[in-house]
């Protein structure tokens, strides 16, 4: 991989059936590997939220992208940050043997290096949740593989909040808004 | 009111101001057919041979006359024949709604008899698709299908009804949509950059407009004369921009791109300001991005940001709607004359006219020439005639020497480049525009890709005139094999059939010229017939389009033939 960025773009649909398939599809074309993919309703009502990683070593590339997933009837909006337009975050589970951590003897330094919440114990697993950027969350599975085995191990896509103070959604929904007022007027 | 659901899509339509609709029955069509059955008088349903012939029929409706053109097709089979068309209407803008039958709702996702997954497959070459399920949803998709449709820059929608939401009954009311949140087809304009733009070109030496379709879809044809005659700014066509302007005017310096002119290719590359209206810098124009118009300033006027900054890095963006924009640049103009920078693509056209124009249209012996046929035809229409084209030769032929009076007269499948495209579409323009004379030219492979709409043209009396340029070769792949892959004919060569008996058997008069003595009166004899006609022209076999800008190669590297280039030509 020769100086790619990771760029996070941020969609803002309707809720319609097959919204994800038209934005995957303009990834395709444009021959993008998807690395994350958050979806969720947004704090708008009857709005999702998507939230996809990929690389490129082409921000204009990225610039056609958003554009062209824009310009989809069902999408409200779409734009692309870099990690450091960001606070960005994602999240992990690591299930390991109960027996494993009482062999290893103390996880206290683990628990306190990484902060890691212990969502679950029972005779058989221990749960831990970790909260992190990818490589926060990497570090953890790399240590606890090597020293006790990690028997089931998943990440969430990524999150994002962009830090500028620009809030794009509800500014564009007051537009859209203004807009629907005149064409009423008319 | 208590009504079917094949009947609110009926009166949906009628709300809309369907009159006519290009189709094809089957199983899970079958409901709205029924109900088509009560509504014979007010929706014409024009009955076509193969579902591809449906939807290239109403590309032809809706190219000419501006209105929606609408396919009706069946489930499964029905649906993925459409498809082509679909595609060719999404890349060329064309608005249509094209509504497919679907199996019941409760068999979907069960691979029932002709399911197809219709919403994957269409999703990508339309604007915008959805599933019907229950048919209280039909008024409402159906009002969403033309609004996106026609709005904005326009496209092809998918409305794909499951056969019970055909059959089962709801109530009805229609309100037509001018409003979606998550869509927005048009911006305002942005005065600041229209002053910019004006600014520009208030100070160009040497300007060069490129027209394209967008001019015509947004019927701003005054528009841009207004704004090229006070500015005095030269222009070229795209293939999709032509009948925008007429021919014959002083500032129409032809076609763009492979197989356009040599003057506004050249002067690409030469011009200090560079302004596209409703284009797009489709490869097939720009040749290689990076040697192309890269001395010019370059002011793109266009209705879908996704197309600014995509091909060609822009200096003024002007996004909106050019029939708002331009005549607000236009107010920022000063009445310009740029005789000297008119002068200089004088050369360039008399070269191209040596080279090859005068040999193409004026041949004095030899086989009948392509151009020459085209030449006579338009002639013998006062250029008034509609010019609709299949694909290949025949196509770059008729874009190059057809000549246009008025807009809306250019029909062919620009950017997919759909062989079989021609005889379907011919017509649909025939549709479309009932007072004008239809003329097609074609070849003879791309005529016998959809070659069963003469059956539609025979049951309708459509009369349209079909002049089939036959060399009996697939002549532009034959051209590239001559000249890129050192002459090697692989399936090129075609043994045709006799077309004047297949003419025959459909009931549609024909006449097969081979000399060149007997092409006006052939020609004469075509117009003046009443109905349909089938003109065959044996050409040259190994006729070429020239000029030709190889594909990739700078828009000045302009073949002439007989190895010569525009460089050497002198």
């Amino acid at each position: 991989m020769t100086d790619k960025t990771l760029y996070t773009i941020t969609i803002f649909s309707e809720n319609a059936v097959g919204v994800l398939n038209q934005i995957t599809a303009i990834f395709m074309r444009r021959q993008l590997n998807i690395e994350t993919l958050s979806v969720s309703p947004s704090a708008i009502e009857g709005i999702h939220k998507f939230t996809i990683t990929a690389y490129s070593d082409d921000a204009e590339l990225m610039k056609k992208l958003v554009r062209q997933i824009d310009k989809r009837v069902d999408i409200l909006k779409a734009y692309f940050n870099i990690d450091e337009e960001l606070v960005h975050q994602e999240l992990a589970m690591y299930k390991l043997s109960t027996e494993k951590v009482m062999e290893h003897g103390s996880v206290e330094y683990l628990i306190r290096k990484y902060n890691i919440r212990v969502l679950e114990i029972t005779k058989d697993c221990v749960v831990f949740l970790k909260a992190g950027h990818y490589a926060e969350t990497q570090g953890l599975f790399d240590e606890l593989a090597a020293e006790i085995g990690v028997l089931q191990f998943v990440r969430s896509g990524r999150i994002a909040i962009t830090t500028s103070p620009l809030e794009r959604l509800s500014d564009m929904l007051a537009k859209i808004e203004e807009e629907r007022m005149k064409l009423q007027s008319k | 009111m208590n009504i079917t659901g094949s009947e609110t899509l009926i009166r949906s339509l009628l709300a809309e101001g369907v009159n006519t609709i290009f189709g094809y029955p089957g199983g899970a069509i079958m409901p709205v057919f029924d109900a088509l059955y009560d509504f014979k008088k007010e929706i014409n349903h024009v009955l076509v041979r193969h579902e591809q012939g449906a939807v290239h029929a109403a590309q032809g409706y809706a190219r000419v006359s501006g209105k929606t053109g609408v396919a009706l097709v069946t489930s499964g089979p029905g649906a993925t024949n459409a498809i082509t068309g679909i595609t060719d209407a999404m890349m060329d803008s064309t608005p249509l709604v094209v509504i497919s039958g679907q199996v019941a709702s409760f068999l979907l996702g069960s691979d029932a008899f002709q399911e197809a997954d219709v919403i994957s497959l269409t999703q990508p070459i339309t604007k915008w698709t959805y599933q019907i399920r229950r048919p209280e949803d039909i008024p409402w998709a159906v009002s969403r299908a033309f609004y996106i449709a026609a709005s904005g820059r326009p496209g092809p929608v998918m409305l794909d009804i499951a056969r019970d939401a055909q059959l089962n009954k709801c109530d009805y009311s229609y309100k037509k949509t001018d409003f979606l949140r998550s869509y927005k087809p048009l911006s305002e304009p942005e005065l600041d950059k229209i002053e910019l733009a004006a600014e520009i070109i208030n100070s160009a030496k040497k300007p060069l407009a490129l027209v394209g379709q967008g001019v015509i879809l947004g019927n701003a044809e005054e528009e841009l004369l207004a704004f090229l005659e006070k500015a005095d700014i030269p222009f070229g066509s795209t293939i999709l921009g032509l009948s925008a302007m007429p021919t014959d005017h002083p500032l129409n310096n032809g076609m763009l791109g492979m197989h356009g002119n040599v003057s506004p290719n050249m002067k690409t590359n030469e011009c200090d300001v560079l302004i596209a209206i409703g284009m797009r810098f489709d490869d097939r124009v720009t040749g290689n991005l990076a040697t192309y118009a890269k001395q010019a300033k370059v002011i793109h006027f266009d209705i879908d940001l996704a197309e600014m900054d995509k091909n060609v890095k822009t200096t003024v963006k002007v996004l909106g709607d050019v029939k708002e924009t331009l005549p607000l640049m236009t107010n920022f103009l000063e009445k310009k004359s740029h005789t000297d920078w008119k002068t200089e693509f004088k050369p360039y056209d008399k070269t191209e006219f040596d080279c090859v124009i005068k040999e193409e249209l004026f041949p004095e012996s030899g086989d009948i020439k392509m151009g020459e046929v085209i030449n006579k035809v338009t002639e013998a229409t006062q250029n008034k005639a509609i010019c609709v084209t299949d694909v290949g030769q025949n196509q770059m032929m008729a874009s190059r020497y057809f000549k246009y009076t008025q807009s809306r007269s250019m029909v062919t499948s620009g950017a997919l480049g759909t062989m079989g495209f021609g005889l379907p579409a011919s017509i649909g323009a025939k549709y479309g525009a009932p007072d004008r004379t239809v003329c097609l030219f074609v070849g003879d492979g791309g005529i016998q890709m959809t070659i069963q709409e003469l059956g539609t043209i025979m049951e309708h009396n459509v009369d349209v005139k079909i002049i089939l340029l036959n060399n009996s070769w697939l002549g532009m792949v034959r051209q590239w094999q001559e000249l890129f892959f050192n002459e090697r004919y692989s399936e090129t060569q075609m043994h045709n059939p006799d077309f004047i008996k297949i003419a025959d058997a459909y009931n549609i008069k024909g006449k097969k010229v081979t000399q060149r003595e007997e092409l006006d009166d052939a020609i004469a004899e075509m117009l003046s017939h009443k109905g349909a006609y089938l003109l065959e022209v044996q050409v040259e076999a190994k006729g070429m389009v020239y000029p030709m800008m190889p594909a990739g190669s700078c828009v000045t590297n302009i073949m002439l033939g007989e190895g010569r280039t525009i460089q050497n030509a002198k």
